[in-house]
């Protein structure tokens, strides 16, 4: 088992004709993801890597049979795009997409309402569940299957871990980007009670960041609702507040959100928190032990 | 995106917001004029600096003649103006606003901000204006009142009313204020804001509702789809080195020590920040060349990290997945090409193309030093560092 991709999922990727759509549908179907299907509007009927591609989402589930989309689409036009994906009846929509403005973020979270269908990022890498399924952007080869599950914010920050945890012979069960926007799709509780109920997940990793308060709230959950060991690394103790850094979420504004309150939370949580970004690894196997 | 309270002002007035009548002014003599041209007997002299605390740090003078303002205009035009905000060197201000002045009976506060946890567009009104609203919000929450605006239907009309009367306004007044309120959510909207706030909104003798200050951010990622604001931009109050980065989509924070870092990716940055310093080195800046970049992008972070003065060595440190390690490889190759290599070098490449990207470096004869982690890379760069401060 796993958590919301695995190898029996059919994925379609949004903006397939694009530069980054393409490469990257390149490195899926090499990593062995099932990749059924791509869409482009007005670009129907071509292949990409011998996939075949959909004027729009709707046609591509209707003929292919695809479950989860992923969305590779300019920040202008990609809330529409993930709207289009949730509307023709996907179980999952994974936007990678970076820059999308907030307003627009804020109208596709009120679409999405009580729409059965989970989303993750923007702004993010994207999920793999090594050995099945690898949909985003992440580097295929530092990934090993095993029973880490891994919830992030930030991008490059997880390769890190998930590097530190196969050289540490732990793998990794999925690992979930939830993305450095300020509003996003699925949160850590959420990916937290999905690891909490998965059989292969022994342990969590989750890497949190300077901005926001969702890191307490995953605490305080933690605290009440998790029976598996979790570890947990803040990035950002040393950045000067007000300023924002890279991702549209980290800024340290009026004393919140800071890397300090963040880590003693998770401390308060029983959570086994990593000094450094390189025993975030040695965290997972003292958290385990 | 942050713009001049003049500017704000001015797309409060297109909105039908009240504000006192003003004119901006370049030079002394222009605001000689300005203040010559408004009807009134008191006027206002107001430094446009991009920093709040202005009124404390001395940027804000009353004026109850044309020549009193030509003395102020005169102190202020070209003086750095140090507020809580600016940093101890300062802000140099380059343009005032010249305003009529206003009769005050009271001050209030009013904001927007996006609220993350709820999703959606709060605004805050209290009867504390004019003062620094943090402390507010610390000491006496209970004066802040507070509406969430509905994610379909916007902010309605009853909830407008709800704050005025919550400010404890009546009459008129409270009606105008909870038409300003609406107004300003539209504009909020409309305009893609980060930020609205009017502190403080001040209602006058007679009763009428004003915006006497005015600040107005704007959401970066939808510029896009708003030329007039993008207009506004004034690059003077930027740091020139973080100016630059943008342009080449680059995110780019001047710190103080004297490590250059170049990474991919705004968690991994932070954390080679915090790992540096760990170390006990002092990052000279957070980079992050984020996943498009190309080789010129990555030339482009290059030069802005070496044109900093206080840089003795640098550590780029990239976990290659969109980015590809080969792209900043070369690079880095074609920046040396250009401006030459005056410190030491610290190289980490793992991920997508490491091992082409490694290859690229080695091809050069170069002086790079090779880490195999990010915590063997800070060790490495530190211990460069060190050695080169002895």
């Amino acid at each position: 088992m796993s958590i919301l991709i695995d190898e029996d999922t059919r994925l379609l990727v949004q903006g397939i004709t694009g530069d980054t759509g393409a490469f990257h549908t390149k490195l899926m179907l090499e990593y062995g993801t099932n990749v059924v299907a791509g869409s482009t509007p007005g670009k129907g009927g071509r292949e990409v890597e011998g996939v075949p591609v959909f004027n729009t989402v709707d046609t591509a589930v209707e003929e292919t049979g695809a479950d989860v989309s992923v969305v590779y689409v300019p920040p202008a036009f990609a809330a529409d795009a993930v709207m289009e994906s949730a509307d023709a009846g996907v179980d999952l929509v994974i936007a990678i997409t970076e820059g999308i403005p907030v307003q627009d973020m804020i109208e596709l979270k009120s679409f999405l309402g009580d729409r059965d269908v989970d989303f993750v990022g923007p702004n993010c890498p994207g999920v793999i569940t090594p050995g099945e399924c690898k949909i985003g952007i992440m580097p295929g080869s530092i990934h090993e299957p095993g029973n880490v599950g891994i919830i992030s914010r930030s991008g490059t920050l997880t390769y890190e871990a998930v590097d530190q945890t196969t050289k540490l012979g732990l793998g990794q069960s999925t690992c979930v980007g939830i993305g450095g926007d300020p509003i996003n799709g699925l949160d850590y509780i959420d990916c937290l009670e999905m690891f909490e109920n998965d059989d292969d997940t022994n342990g969590v990793i989750m890497i949190g960041e300077i901005g926001g308060t969702a890191e307490q709230e995953a605490a305080a959950w933690i605290d009440e609702n998790m029976s598996k060991p979790v570890a947990g690394f803040i990035a950002g103790s040393t950045a000067p507040p007000g300023k924002q850094m890279g991702h549209a979420g980290a800024i340290i504004s009026g004393g919140s959100g800071t890397a300090e309150a963040k880590q003693s939370a998770l401390r308060e949580a029983g959570i086994t928190v990593a000094t450094s970004p390189a025993k975030i690894g040695d965290a997972m196997v003292e958290a385990l032990d | 995106m942050n713009i001049h309270e003049y500017q704000a002002k001015k797309l409060f007035s297109e909105y039908g917001i009240s504000v006192p009548d003003g004119k901006v002014a370049f030079s002394v003599d222009e605001a000689v004029d300005a203040a010559k041209s408004l009807d009134s007997d008191v006027y206002v002299v107001k430094a446009q600096i991009h920093a709040g605390g202005r009124g404390k740090a001395g940027g804000v003078q009353i004026a109850e003649s044309v020549d009193e303002v030509r003395r102020h205009a005169d102190e202020l035009l070209g003086s750095q103006l140090v507020t809580h905000q600016t940093g101890p060197e300062g802000q140099t201000v380059r343009r005032l606003y010249i305003e009529s002045g206003v009769d005050i009976a009271d001050e209030l506060y009013l904001s927007f901000v996006v609220d993350r946890a709820r999703e959606g567009v709060v605004v805050m009104a209290s009867t504390e204006g004019g003062v620094d609203i943090e402390a507010v919000a610390d000491e006496t929450p209970e004066k802040i009142h507070k509406v969430l605006a509905d994610k379909r239907v916007g902010l309605a009309p009853y909830q407008a009313r709800k704050l005025a009367f919550d400010l404890g306004l009546e009459g008129k007044t409270a009606f105008q204020a909870a038409s300003m309120i609406g107004t300003l959510y539209e504009l909020f909207t409309d305009k893609d804001c980060s930020l609205a706030e009017i502190n403080p909104l001040v209602v006058t003798g007679s009763g009428e509702v004003i915006a006497l200050d005015g600040k107005l951010n704007f959401d970066d990622n939808a510029l896009f789809r708003h030329e007039d604001i993008s207009d506004l931009r004034d690059e003077s109050e930027e740091d020139e080195l973080e100016l630059e980065a943008k342009k080449h989509g680059l995110s780019y924070v001047n710190l103080d020590g004297n490590i250059g870092c170049m990474v991919n990716g705004a968690g991994l940055a932070m954390s080679t920040m915090d790992i540096i310093k760990q170390y006990g080195g002092e990052p000279a800046n957070f980079l992050d060349v984020g996943g498009g970049a190309d080789t010129d992008a990555v030339a482009a972070a290059f030069k802005i990290i070496t044109s900093d003065p206080r840089v003795q060595g640098i550590f780029i440190n990239i976990f290659g997945g969109i980015m590809q390690c080969d792209v900043i490889a070369e690079g880095v190759v074609n920046a040396v090409d250009q401006v030459g290599l005056k410190v030491p070098l610290v190289v980490r490449l793992a991920g997508t193309n490491a091992k082409e990207g490694r290859q690229v470096l080695d091809e050069t004869d170069l002086d790079i030093v090779s880490a195999d982690s990010m915590a063997d890379g800070a060790e490495k760069i530190i211990d460069i560092v060190g050695v080169n401060a002895d």
